[in-house]
């Protein structure tokens, strides 16, 4: 349930790029100097920073490190 | 003249940190220490080397010279996408690499492709496609540093020396460093750019007289569509969300992803590397689009007015005189032209080694094709056996060399701009090779014949449109060229900034072709032993 709502946030976030409804406004200038469309790609980075978090808390995939075992693993190649 | 002398010691500076690197390395010879840094980065140096990889003059000077023409939509084609996709190929990918690495010993790409699909001769194809795709991109770098150089120092160090320069420097720390000078330069530089970027932001914006009064005077010019996305297609930035996809199938970013010491450290990289971004590219796409309202700036001035004249008279110009136009407007040393103009000649010098230290990230892109060759194609071919380790270290160190003469030379008779470059060649062709990575690691269905299937359609796609805008030369803007037409429906057009394929870029046809190809191909092939999916797929 976890992994699928993280899917979904992802998918969501990836749809969420195509702002067609800020193309063609320059205005509210954010801060008094940012376009808006500009700000809103701006905020789209904080929240995919966001969503790392939330990966990295909840879908660690820590199984990896420990199947990847020490370097002098004998099964390693040359 | 200040400028260019600090941007002069800068460089001193980063030849140093290479040599350092040697030192610390106490002369070891063997491959792994060369290559991978002994596969031992902590999470700092891991987190802005990685980025700093990522951070080219494409980024840069790449990105503030798109904005100068093309206004805000830049920051949305190349930042934002990348700040979603790229961590995530990390999260979900990057891993994966790093463990595999570190369990079957893989230093490339190639190897883990060879052993998982047990190939021999189709791991060759795979290197000869990426290490012919990573070449303009060290190109890139080269010319930024001519650039960047020839900007800063007023023309007095010209374009060539510029470029030699930098070549020189990048080919002598990687030369004496290997990836552990490469990671420790970068990391120094990123922290760089990071800090004089937010300064460069404020001078220019003091110099200009307040950025407030700068967006207002644009947004009542008509030049008010830099500050929308008006003049657009949607579907081209629809495509664009697909170029990041190229960014873990660089081999240079693959073969970092193997030099972290432990897995945990991906963490803070992927929760961090959308900051980072932004923190770049949204002071260099706002100080872009602000250089239009920069009128005082005499070469800015000149800029402007060779594209008021390519929008007015380009249907009655020759096709040469519009390129030359075109190459006087271009915008990717607009940044180095306002810090020349509104900074004193001190801070300049200190920024513009900021954003020398972006276009030098081309460093990593040479060791990496250095250690494909020396690991896919001289150890692979019994080069290691018969010859030692060492001799394998020296390979690597004189295929530097070679490679940044050619790259230079290349340099100097490249008419293109850093941008179109970057994005038509070298980010469309990885974005079509990123399935091979995610079918091998996800996918054990896929086999060598699909992933040599898709690795030839990209090599053929690559090849097509650099032939198709070799022999079109480019319209005027808005008025595109029907190149291929089907029942009545063009197909293929080309257009100003490159080729349309159905209203999108190439990259959109090349990764869904190339991933169906792979599908298609596999379904109908052998699989790999199941011995060798045993070791990759545990359940």
């Amino acid at each position: 349930m976890k992994n699928t709502l993280l899917a979904l946030a992802t998918i969501a976030l990836y749809l969420l790029h195509q702002d067609v409804w800020l193309w063609r406004s320059a205005r509210p200038f954010v801060f008094g100097f940012l376009p808006v469309g500009l700000a809103f790609h701006a905020l789209y980075c904080l929240l995919a920073s966001l969503l790392m978090l939330l990966l990295v808390r909840h879908a660690w995939p820590a199984r990896l490190e420990r199947e990847a075992g020490p370097l002098d693993d004998p099964r390693r190649r040359p | 003249m200040i400028p260019a002398l600090i941007v002069l010691a800068y460089l001193g500076v980063v030849v140093y940190i290479g040599v350092f690197a040697f030192r610390r390395a106490h002369g070891r010879k063997e491959v792994e220490d060369y290559f991978l840094a002994n596969r031992s980065l902590g999470p700092f140096v891991f987190l802005m080397s990685l980025f700093g990889t990522n951070m080219t003059a494409f980024s840069i000077l790449g990105s503030s010279g798109h904005a100068f023409a093309n206004g805000i939509v830049t920051f949305g084609l190349m930042a934002s996408p990348a700040a979603l996709v790229m961590p995530l190929m990390l999260f979900l990918v990057g891993t994966r690499v790093w463990a595999l690495g570190k369990r079957h010993g893989f230093i490339t790409p190639v190897q883990l492709f060879r052993d998982r699909w047990e190939t021999s001769h189709i791991g060759t194809v795979i290197f000869a496609v990426q290490a012919a795709l990573l070449v303009p991109y060290v190109i890139i770098g080269v010319m930024g540093g001519g650039t960047t150089l020839s900007a800063v120092s007023g023309g007095r160090v010209p374009y060539w020396l510029g470029g030699a320069l930098v070549a020189l420097v990048v080919m002598s720390y990687v030369f004496f460093g290997g990836m552990r000078g490469t990671a420790w330069v970068n990391t120094f530089q990123t922290t760089l750019f990071l800090v004089f970027g937010a300064v460069a932001v404020l001078v220019i914006g003091w110099g200009m007289g307040g950025f407030r009064a700068s967006v207002e005077a644009l947004a009542a010019s008509p030049q008010a569509f830099l500050l929308t996305r008006e003049r657009f297609s949607t579907l081209d930035f629809f495509s664009y969300t697909f170029i990041p996809l190229s960014s873990i199938a660089f081999p240079h970013i693959t073969i970092f992803c193997l030099t972290a010491e432990r897995m945990a450290h991906f963490k803070r990289t992927v929760v961090f590397y959308p900051l980072c971004l932004l923190a770049i590219w949204l002071p260099c796409t706002f100080l872009g689009v602000m250089a239009n309202r920069a009128v005082e700036v005499p070469e800015v001035q000149g800029k402007l007015e060779a594209r008021a004249t390519l929008a007015t008279q380009a249907a009655t110009l020759a096709p040469g005189e519009r390129a030359e136009l075109r190459a006087k407007a271009a915008g990717d040393d607009v940044l180095v032209r306002l810090l020349n103009h509104y900074a004193p000649a001190w801070l300049a010098g200190l920024l513009a080694a900021g954003i020398m230290a972006a276009v030098m990230a081309t460093d990593s892109q040479i060791l990496a094709l250095s250690t494909m060759f020396t690991e896919d194609v001289f150890a692979h071919y019994e080069g290691k056996a018969r010859f030692g380790e060492a001799a394998q270290v020296m390979t690597g160190r004189a295929f530097v060399i070679g490679l940044t003469v050619v790259a230079y030379l290349i340099a100097l008779r490249m008419p293109e701009s850093i941008f179109a470059i970057a994005v038509q060649y070298a980010f469309t062709g990885y974005a079509g090779l990123a399935p091979l990575l995610v079918a091998a690691l996800f996918w054990r269905g896929s086999t060598k014949w699909g992933a040599l299937a898709a690795t030839l359609f990209v090599a053929l796609g690559v090849l097509g449109i650099a032939a198709v805008n070799a022999y079109v030369p480019a319209p005027p803007p808005g008025q595109p060229v029907p190149v291929w037409s089907l029942a009545g429906q063009d197909v293929i057009v080309r257009t100003a900034g490159g080729l349309s394929v159905l209203g999108f870029m190439p990259v959109v046809p090349m990764v869904v072709v190339s991933s169906l190809l792979l599908a298609f191909v596999s379904l109908l092939t052998p699989r790999p032993s199941p011995a060798t999916l045993a070791r990759y797929f545990a359940d």
